[in-house]
């Protein structure tokens, strides 16, 4: 039976470093995706997904199983994240999400967009491009709290009591701040959601 | 009402509640329509790919991992280098041994005096060095030996 999160980081405080690896494999695909679409740049999210596992880490003696583990790691990864965000220190580094998909799907990190022989139409594969380009830019356009709001719940499919401890707010507040959320992206994605609500 | 929209798209909901906001958008033409909306803006966000880490990410992080000094708390520090201990114990008794000791002019007066005082008379005057002294005293001028000594010995 494989060991839950808490029991591998107690371990890793015991100072099982099996018990690290085996967290870092559970969590290093949810953690690189989450900080790649808060901070728009796939190498920018990986510094600081690895930054989190550096934390996390550094933490273990201290570590005591009060909250799930899942909501201590994405609090610091959102923590990191909203830093960087602000900061903007990336800046000058960022590759843009406008860039074409074909370029990430080059360096063979959105395979599914580039698979040609499902699209055998260019015309088709141009459209599905346009298509994801445009909630790539939804998602964008979302202040960053609303964003990492949207992220944790649609992806990481965490409760509204978790999202809630890791962005520091009520859960009243964070159902209101998803709500306008998802009020932008209806609006935002207006032209999509039309055809998709038929 | 509104904020349970999106809890009801996802499925959130608890049997009672989402069997009310059923009831709820029966009636409510601009609910059902926000619902049937959020739902299509769920399904575009499932659009988008994923990203995989890249190959040497495992390798960084462990790379890091491993650059970190062990951290070891200040009694198990003691306990792991006995010399360090001992270092500890010695400087702590230095210390105290500082800290208690009386000051240089106090010693002099407080402790030398007494001395003179109860010194045997007999010794003094017949310490080789004094009758020396003494008697170079008388040659240059009339001077008390008895307080030359006990300036000596005060000094």
């Amino acid at each position: 039976m494989a060991r839950s999160d808490v029991q591998l980081m107690l371990d890793v405080k015991a100072g099982d470093e099996t018990s690290f690896a085996l967290l870092l494999q559970r969590y290093r695909s949810p953690l690189a995706n989450f900080l790649y679409r808060m901070v728009r740049n796939r190498e920018q999210a990986e510094d600081l997904a690895q930054e989190v596992f550096l934390r996390v880490y550094r933490a273990r003696e201290e570590y005591v199983p009060s909250a799930k583990f899942t909501t201590w790691l994405f609090r610091i990864a959102t923590n990191l994240a909203l830093n960087s965000v602000r900061d903007n220190r990336y800046q000058r580094l960022e590759v843009s999400l406008d860039a074409p998909v074909v370029a990430d799907a080059e360096e063979g990190d959105e395979k599914t967009l580039d698979v040609p022989e499902k699209h055998p139409n260019i015309e088709q594969h141009l459209v599905e491009e346009a298509r994801a380009q445009m909630i790539r830019h939804a998602i964008d356009k979302l202040p960053e709290k609303q964003r990492a709001a949207v992220l944790l719940h649609k992806y990481q499919e965490l409760d509204y009591a978790e999202i809630s401890k890791i962005l520091q707010c009520s859960e009243s507040a964070l159902k209101s701040l998803l709500f306008r959320a998802y009020e932008t992206l209806r609006v935002e994605l207006a032209p999509l959601v039309a055809r998709q609500a038929k | 009402m509104e904020t349970k929209i999106l809890a009801y798209v996802d499925g959130r909901l608890k049997d009672n509640e989402r069997l009310d906001f059923e009831k709820h958008l029966a009636g409510c033409a601009a609910c059902k329509l926000r619902a049937t909306e959020f739902r299509a803006v769920s399904s575009l966000l499932d659009e988008l790919p994923q990203i995989e880490p890249s190959e040497a990410f495992d390798l960084r992080v462990h790379a890091l991992v491993a650059a970190e000094p062990a951290r070891r708390s200040w009694w198990s520090w003691l306990a792991v280098s006995p010399r360090a201990a001992f270092a500890a114990a010695m400087l702590l008794l230095a210390m105290a041994w500082i800290s208690t000791r009386p000051e240089p002019g106090v010693v002099v007066a407080e402790q030398d005096l007494p001395v003179v005082e109860n010194a045997d008379y007999d010794v003094i005057s017949n310490f080789a060095p004094l009758s020396d002294l003494s008697q170079a005293s008388d040659d240059d001028d009339e001077g008390d030996t008895g307080s030359g000594a006990g300036a000596m010995v005060t000094q």
